[in-house]
């Protein structure tokens, strides 16, 4: 399966990463692989097999509804490009999603 | 009118609410969930920063509140549910996915009923479901191409829970009257604080405008209405747009648009992708919850009586009028306190009384004090006390009125009355020397009631009472009165 240049520059979107020509390229070729190397499962009958996300036999971890020290300030900000009076800082964003509802 | 019959045109609206759930602590993390007023980025951990290798567990009480939520508005409780990543990249979302429910959720189904412009009406519920809130950002100016965003997460991982509304809603009036009966139902269950300003009930709306019987238009989403007003006048906006443009022939295109209350228009919010791609996968760091039936009837087992029922029984237990009814209950803590005041053997008199007290006197103390809804100035043993009072005949119902703030206070009916000389009378010599004088100064109703006329024994009753500074038993002063008339 090859991907087309297409797919490649979709999937860049997604990830916001800007890319040049030649690395377009390099990544239809290298994620073309990737995709061929996974599709190898295709060939296993799994029509007896129930589909899981869970490789671990665990249900209803829950915890109790308490609250837990948050780390200091200074640790959390300790290893950001930059911060400023307390936040981070990052490029301006203006519009963008917006996807837990308005607020 | 928007809706009315005859009109080639129908709206058709669901609603989508978050709304932020009363827990302490986060959705996966033990970090304090109330932001308000914490400094920015005071309340976060690797979980909530999003650290690589952290691992979030789920909050007990959150998922209890989602399916509290979910009994309540009638929804079926699956069995089995999983969480789900949402992958997109946002500078608010620092793990680059949010935690949610894809095909899964917690609850599924059921419905709102609510009253709009006089009649009961009943919308569907798809489905409700928890997750996560993001992270804040603040945008602060800079020189061209220097902005910059600031990022508080705080907020990162506060439980939110989504409650999908079916298309059933028909003018933006019943879109807002439905949201104020789920924001009530909320607060009744005690999963949310439901207040829409502080962003901890938020709404966006799916509007199509079709013609009447046509399948449903194109959907247009709209976003950024931050209060219940601002639903109301984005939806009217949002249906008179629309329906210019398909008056003119064109057709609507399926867009979100964002609700800018300074100017009262939608305006188009398109994003690059036509589509969002958000790659769901079952969330590997969260094992799937099976819920039994024996947890289900627990969290059942704690569901209070509901806005609606609570309203048809106070109608028919109590004899009271809709009005009276509708603002009885808008909060639940307000309707204990009138029913702990009625007590459970209350007559419909005493109910009376005590619902007049309480919707005129306490909550204008209420309103004039600046206290939020559901709490009212005064607890139901103080108010028992003052209309036990009263009905004792040692205060006068505007004595009482009087005293009401200072039991607000603290202080107790009789004490207050008493330093406030408010007091009955009890002094039979000094009520009888003010009908006395009263009688002296007022020769024409003197002579009116001996001619007959007994509506002047009202007149007398009140210059006796002037007399008194509203003090004395009005029962004792027409005895006395009466008593004086007879003798002279």
């Amino acid at each position: 399966m090859r991907l087309t240049i297409a797919d490649v520059e979709h999937v860049a979107a997604l990830a916001r990463l800007g890319l040049d020509e030649t690395e377009k390229e390099r990544l239809r070729d290298e994620l073309s692989s990737i995709l061929g190397h996974i599709a190898a499962l295709d060939e296993l009958d799994t029509a007896a097999i129930p589909p899981t996300a869970q490789v671990v036999a665990l249900t209803n971890v829950l915890r109790a509804d308490e609250v837990r020290a948050s780390l200091p300030r200074e640790a959390l900000l300790a290893n950001a490009p930059r911060s400023a009076d307390g936040f981070f800082e990052v490029h301006a964003v203006l519009g963008g999603p917006d996807e837990t509802g308005t607020g | 009118m928007e809706s009315g019959g005859g009109d080639r045109f129908e709206m058709v609206i669901g609603l989508e609410v978050h709304a932020q759930l009363l827990t302490h602590s986060k959705m996966y993390c033990g970090c304090a969930a109330r932001y308000a007023d914490a400094a920015p980025n005071s309340h976060v951990c690797a979980v909530c920063a999003g650290l690589p290798g952290a691992l979030p567990v789920m909050n007990r009480a959150a998922v209890e509140f989602c399916i509290l939520t979910g009994l309540a508005l009638g929804a079926e409780i699956p069995g089995f549910c999983k969480l789900d990543r949402k992958n997109y990249v946002y500078p608010d979302l620092p793990k680059g996915y949010q935690i949610s429910q894809y095909d899964l959720p917690l609850c599924i189904g059921g419905a709102l009923e609510f009253a709009s412009e006089g009649a009961p009406k009943r919308a569907g519920i798809t489905r409700v479901h928890i997750e996560e809130d993001t992270g804040r950002l603040v945008h602060r100016a800079g020189a061209p191409g220097d902005e910059v965003s600031l990022v508080d997460l705080n907020r990162s991982g506060v439980p939110l829970m989504e409650i999908v509304g079916e298309p059933d809603l028909r003018s933006p009036a019943e879109a807002a009257d439905y949201l104020v009966a789920l924001r009530q139902t909320l607060r009744y269950v005690g999963a949310s604080t439901g207040n829409m300003e502080e962003g901890a009930f938020r709404c966006d709306a799916n509007v199509s405008v079709r013609e009447r019987g046509a399948p449903l238009g194109a959907k247009v989403e709209v976003k950024n209405m931050n209060s219940f007003r601002a639903v109301e006048r984005a939806l009217r906006f949002e249906e008179e747009r629309q329906r210019a443009v398909l008056a003119e022939g064109g057709s609507i295109a399926q867009e979100t648009r964002g609700w800018v209350e300074a100017s009262g228009v939608t305006v188009s919010q398109r994003t690059k992708e036509q589509a969002h791609d958000y790659r769901y996968f079952p969330e590997p760091d969260l094992p799937p919850l099976t819920i039994s039936a024996e947890m289900v009837a627990e969290i059942r087992d704690r569901l209070p009586e509901l806005p609606g029922a609570r309203r048809d029984r106070f109608a028919s237990r109590y004899g009271l009028d809709a009005k009276e009814i509708e603002t009885l209950t808008a909060e639940r803590e307000v309707a204990d306190v009138f029913e702990a005041v009625v007590g459970p053997d209350g007559t419909a008199e005493a109910a009376r009384r005590a619902a007049n007290w309480i919707v005129n006197d306490v909550m204008g103390l209420q309103r004039a004090r600046g206290l939020p809804p559901e709490q009212l100035p005064i607890n139901a043993a103080q108010l028992r006390d003052l209309l036990d009072a009263v009905a004792a005949g040692e205060l006068s119902a505007r004595a009482a009125k009087e005293v009401l703030p200072r039991i607000a206070d603290g202080e107790l009916p009789r004490a207050a009355a008493g330093r406030l000389n408010l007091l009955a009378l009890d002094d039979e010599e000094v009520v009888r020397s003010a009908v006395t004088d009263a009688l002296a100064a007022s020769p024409s109703a003197v002579a009116d009631f001996r001619a007959g006329k007994k509506a002047a024994m009202g007149r007398l009753i009140g210059e006796t009472m002037k007399r008194t500074g509203g003090r004395a038993k009005p029962e004792q002063v027409r005895m006395l009165l009466e008593e004086a008339l007879t003798e002279s």
